[in-house]
C-alpha cells in the first residue's frame, strides 16, 4: 500500500533525497525532504523534531522566574530579547510598572543582541554562497558584543539578565564606555562589509531575482521581521507596538519591495545602521535609579490570558500566557518567528535550483532551536 | 558585449572585496581579537561576573555563610543543588538550629542561570570563574561545596 502511494506522487523523472539533518547549509538540525527534477527543486517539506526539548510544556512545570532561563535556549542568537519577552507579558500582568533605567538598559542590550545576530547571519549567509571570509569577519565583531555581554551579564550566549520586575544586576562600570567603543569601531567595519560581499557581482548573481515572496504571500504566510519587510510588508513590532523605551527613539524601519533574497539581505544590513542609532540615541542619557523593582518571591499572575509580542533579529516573538492564578503557567505559548517563516520556504523555493535554495535558506536565518523548541 | 563588460565588472568588484581582505593581510597582527587560548591560560582572566561555576567561600577559620534555608534549591530550575541537613545545637543560645551537613552541587545539571545566588540571602554561594570541566567520569562533576568540618560563620541570619 505504502509503495502504491509513493509511486502516484512521484512523476518518473523526479527523485527524493535529504537534505539534513546534519546538512551544514542548514544551520542546526533541520531535515528537509527534496523532490527534485534534475536540479530543479519540485517541493521541499521541512521535517522537524530533531531538537524537541518540549520547553513549552517545561514552562507549566516552573515558576515565573524560572520560564526565563528556558527561553535562552530558543532563539539563542537572539537570547536577551526573548528574555525580555516572558519578563514584559509577567509585568504587564503583574501591572508592575518598571523604572526608566531598566527600561533603556533592556533596549540598548536588545539592539546589541540584534546586531550580534546580524553579524553572524552576515558571516553565515556569505560561507553559504560560497565566500568563507565573511565568515570570519561577522565573528570578529561579534565578538566585541560577546564581551560586552559577559562583562555586564557574565555570560556570552544565555545570559538571563532579566529577570521579572527588571535586571538581575546593575550594568558593569565599563559597559557604557565599551559600548561606544564598539559603536566607533562598528561604524568603520559596516562599510567594510559592503564593499566585501554587497558589491559583489558574484553576489548578486546567487541572490537577485532568487526565493521571490510577494506581499499579500509574506502577509498570509504569517512571515515577520526582516523577511516580511523584504517583501514591503510593513512588520516591525518595534515601530507598531513600542515596548520598553523604544516609544523614545527614532528610527526609520528597513523596508524594500523586490521581496527577494538580496532584499532581504539589504534589509538586514539596514538594520544593523538602524540599531546602531537606536543604540547611540540611549547610551548617553541612561536614567538614574533602581535597576529592579522588588516581586514576591513567589509571583502569582491574576488568572486570566496575557499576550507580549517583541521584534527579535528575526522577527515577532509572542508570548502567550494562560494563568489559573496559580504559580505555574496553566499554559504557555510561544509564537516564533522562525516557524512562520519556515513555512513558506516551500513557497518560495519550488522551482528554483539546490543552489537557490542553500542561499535562500540563508536569508530566512533559520534557528532551529527556536523553530522545534 | 554584455558578457566583456560582466566579466570586467566582476573583476573590479572581486579586486574591491580583495582590497579589504589585503589591507588584514598585511595589518594581521594588529587589532586581532583571537584569543590565544591554551597558550594563555596562566595569564587569563575572566571577567568579575563570568559564570563558571557555583562555589561556597570559605574563611580562614574554615567558616560558611550557609544557614540551610534552602532557598537556592527551591529556585534551581533543574535541581542542580540539593541541600542535606540537620538540626545541631546552637553555641550561643542553646537552642536547636537548623545547619547544612551537606551542600551537595551537580555541576552536570548545572544550566548557569543564576537564580540561586541571586535568591541567596545571606551571600553564602557565588560564582567561580574556573571553567575547564572535563572530567573522565561525570560523577566528578558532583561536588560538596561546604568543606569537611566545617562551620556556620556567627552572626549569620537568614
Amino acid at each position: 500500500m505504502e509503495t502504491k502511494t509513493v509511486e502516484t506522487n512521484f512523476k518518473s523523472e523526479e527523485y527524493f533525497i535529504n537534505m539534513g539533518p546534519q546538512h551544514p547549509a542548514t544551520h542546526g538540525v533541520l531535515r528537509l525532504l527534496l523532490t527534485i527534477d534534475g536540479e530543479i527543486i519540485k517541493k521541499v517539506e521541512p521535517d522537524l523534531g530533531y531538537i524537541h526539548r518540549s520547553i513549552e510544556k517545561m514552562c507549566e512545570r516552573d515558576s515565573y522566574q524560572q520560564i526565563v532561563h528556558l527561553t535562552d535556549r530558543m532563539d539563542y542568537l537572539s537570547s536577551n530579547i526573548n528574555n525580555e519577552a516572558v519578563c514584559l507579558a509577567v509585568e504587564n500582568a503583574l501591572q508592575l510598572e518598571v523604572p526608566e533605567r531598566v527600561k533603556v538598559i533592556r533596549t540598548i542590550i536588545g539592539e546589541l543582541t540584534r546586531i550580534s545576530s546580524h553579524c553572524l547571519w552576515w558571516g553565515v549567509m556569505g560561507m553559504d554562497v560560497g565566500a568563507l571570509t565573511t565568515y570570519f569577519y561577522g565573528f570578529r565583531d561579534r565578538e566585541l558584543i560577546n564581551d560586552i555581554f559577559e562583562e555586564t551579564c557574565g555570560a556570552r550566549l544565555t545570559m538571563n539578565y532579566n529577570v521579572p520586575g527588571g535586571l538581575m544586576f546593575d550594568i558593569h562600570p565599563n559597559f557604557i564606555k565599551r559600548v561606544k567603543d564598539f559603536i566607533v569601531h562598528f561604524k568603520t567595519k559596516l562599510p567594510e562589509y559592503d564593499r566585501l560581499l554587497t558589491g559583489n557581482v558574484i553576489f548578486h548573481k546567487r541572490t537577485k531575482g532568487v526565493g521571490i515572496l510577494s506581499k499579500e504571500d509574506a502577509i498570509s504566510f504569517g512571515a515577520s521581521g526582516p523577511v516580511g519587510r523584504a517583501s514591503g510588508y510593513s512588520c516591525d513590532v518595534r515601530k507598531h507596538h513600542p515596548y520598553s523605551a523604544l516609544d523614545k527613539v527614532t528610527f526609520n524601519e528597513a523596508l524594500k519591495t523586490e521581496g527577494d533574497t538580496f532584499a532581504r539581505y539589504l534589509v538586514r544590513i539596514q538594520e544593523m545602521w538602524e540599531s546602531l542609532s537606536i543604540i547611540e540615541q540611549l547610551i548617553d542619557n541612561i536614567p538614574e535609579g533602581e535597576y529592579r523593582v522588588a516581586t514576591n518571591a513567589v509571583i502569582k499572575l491574576p488568572k486570566g490570558e496575557y499576550y507580549q509580542r517583541v521584534e527579535t533579529a528575526r522577527g515577532e516573538l509572542g508570548v502567550y500566557i494562560i494563568s489559573t492564578g496559580t504559580k505555574n503557567p496553566y499554559r504557555l505559548k510561544f509564537r516564533s518567528p522562525g516557524f512562520s517563516n519556515l513555512s513558506l520556504l516551500n513557497h518560495i523555493a519550488v522551482g528554483g535550483k539546490i543552489g537557490d535554495l542553500v542561499a535562500t535558506m540563508a536569508t530566512l536565518d533559520l534557528v532551529i532551536p527556536d523553530i522545534d523548541r | 558585449m554584455s558578457y566583456f563588460s560582466d566579466i570586467f565588472k566582476g573583476i573590479k568588484t572581486l579586486l574591491t572585496g580583495m582590497s579589504v581582505t589585503g589591507k588584514y593581510f598585511l595589518t594581521s597582527r594588529k587589532g586581532a581579537i583571537t584569543q590565544q587560548y591554551p597558550d594563555n591560560r596562566d595569564t587569563l582572566k575572566m571577567f568579575d561576573r563570568f559564570r563558571g561555576e557555583v562555589i561556597m567561600p570559605h574563611d580562614e577559620e574554615n567558616r560558611h555563610r550557609c544557614t540551610g534555608c534552602q532557598k537556592c534549591e527551591i529556585a534551581c530550575p533543574n535541581g542542580t543543588i540539593e541541600i542535606i541537613w540537620d538540626r545541631g545545637i546552637d553555641e550561643e543560645t542553646g537552642k536547636k538550629k537548623k545547619k547544612i551537613d551537606k551542600f551537595v552541587y551537580h555541576l552536570s545539571m548545572c544550566t548557569m542561570c543564576g537564580l540561586c545566588i541571586d535568591v541567596c540571602p545571606t551571600d553564602a554561594i557565588k560564582w567561580g570563574q574556573n571553567f575547564e570541566n572535563s572530567v573522565y567520569d561525570r560523577t566528578a562533576l558532583t561536588r560538596v561545596l561546604n568543606k569537611p568540618g566545617s562551620k556556620l560563620m556567627p552572626g549569620v541570619e537568614d
